[in-house]
């Protein structure tokens, strides 16, 4: 099982930095070229969303296992403002910044599992798992 | 910051665009200001975005593409995007972004032929009414 890794981010260069790492990672743990690319979008929406709102955080990827099943954790994590509202930011088509209102719904779609929680002007840690077909 | 430029190469009267490395934000909006003003500097008629070499499209780059291609009907120039691999097809789906309204073709050779066949109803028609 490969070691938890984690990228900072703090610049646009920082996502793809992510995601890439996210992709190495799941190419490790035996995840399909397809998996491959939603767990790669889905850090990219995240990391994304860490640089818009809250200007600096981290992703941390590793491998977990759980009854046999093998899979990927995607932790995201900022100091950020926080969401106001969940169910709205949940909401296709909802933006508050420049973007298409797609990155956590978009994300959520192409994961497995996605828990978010956040406080308003203290953070928001978002985890998500894939787990790899069997 | 250093922004990587996407190199946009004329053959006729299409631009041609392969994209080779993962775009980050600020090269992505750099490559649209490059080839709008490319479509200006030398009135092409069509435009090919290949992404072979593209493993992932996330929602920035898929609204950026989006734009490009309205921006670019706007200047009378018509974006072929070509070379979407299985699993980026996939994802843009699944994330919600389906890009109606982007003509695509399989490939470079295919988005091309596309362009020709459009330019030559284009010239088809023109006769017809004129």
């Amino acid at each position: 099982m490969p070691q938890a890794k984690a990228a900072v981010i703090r610049s646009d260069l920082d996502i793809v930095i992510a995601r890439t790492l996210a992709r190495d990672t799941a190419k490790e743990l035996g995840f399909g070229a397809i998996d491959q690319a939603r767990i790669a979008t889905a850090v990219s929406e995240l990391a994304r969303n860490i640089f818009l709102y809250a200007g600096t955080g981290s992703v941390t990827v590793r491998g977990i296992e759980q009854n046999a099943r093998k899979g990927i954790e995607i932790v995201c994590e900022d100091q950020g403002p926080g969401i106001a509202d969940i169910e709205l930011a949940m909401r296709d088509g909802y933006t508050t910044s420049r973007g298409m209102g797609m990155g956590l719904p978009g994300a959520k779609r192409l994961m497995d599992e996605f828990v978010i929680e956040t406080q308003q002007n203290v953070g928001t840690t978002i985890t998500c798992r894939k787990w790899r077909a069997s | 910051m250093n922004s990587l430029r996407i190199p946009i190469l004329k053959v006729g009267d299409v631009l041609i665009a392969s994209i080779q490395v993962a775009l980050h934000d600020a090269s992505a909006v750099q490559f649209k200001d490059d080839l709008l003003q490319k479509i200006h500097d030398t009135k092409a008629r069509g435009v090919i975005i290949d992404l072979t070499a593209i493993d992932v499209v996330d929602s920035f780059i898929g609204r950026m593409i989006a734009d490009i291609a309205a921006m670019s009907g706007l200047m009378g120039a018509r974006v072929v995007l070509t070379g979407l691999q299985p699993a980026v097809a996939i994802t843009l789906v699944e994330l919600g972004l389906e890009l109606t309204g982007v003509l695509t073709a399989l490939n470079l050779e295919k988005g091309l032929a596309m362009m020709q066949s459009q330019a030559d109803q284009t010239e088809e028609n023109s006769d017809a009414t004129g």
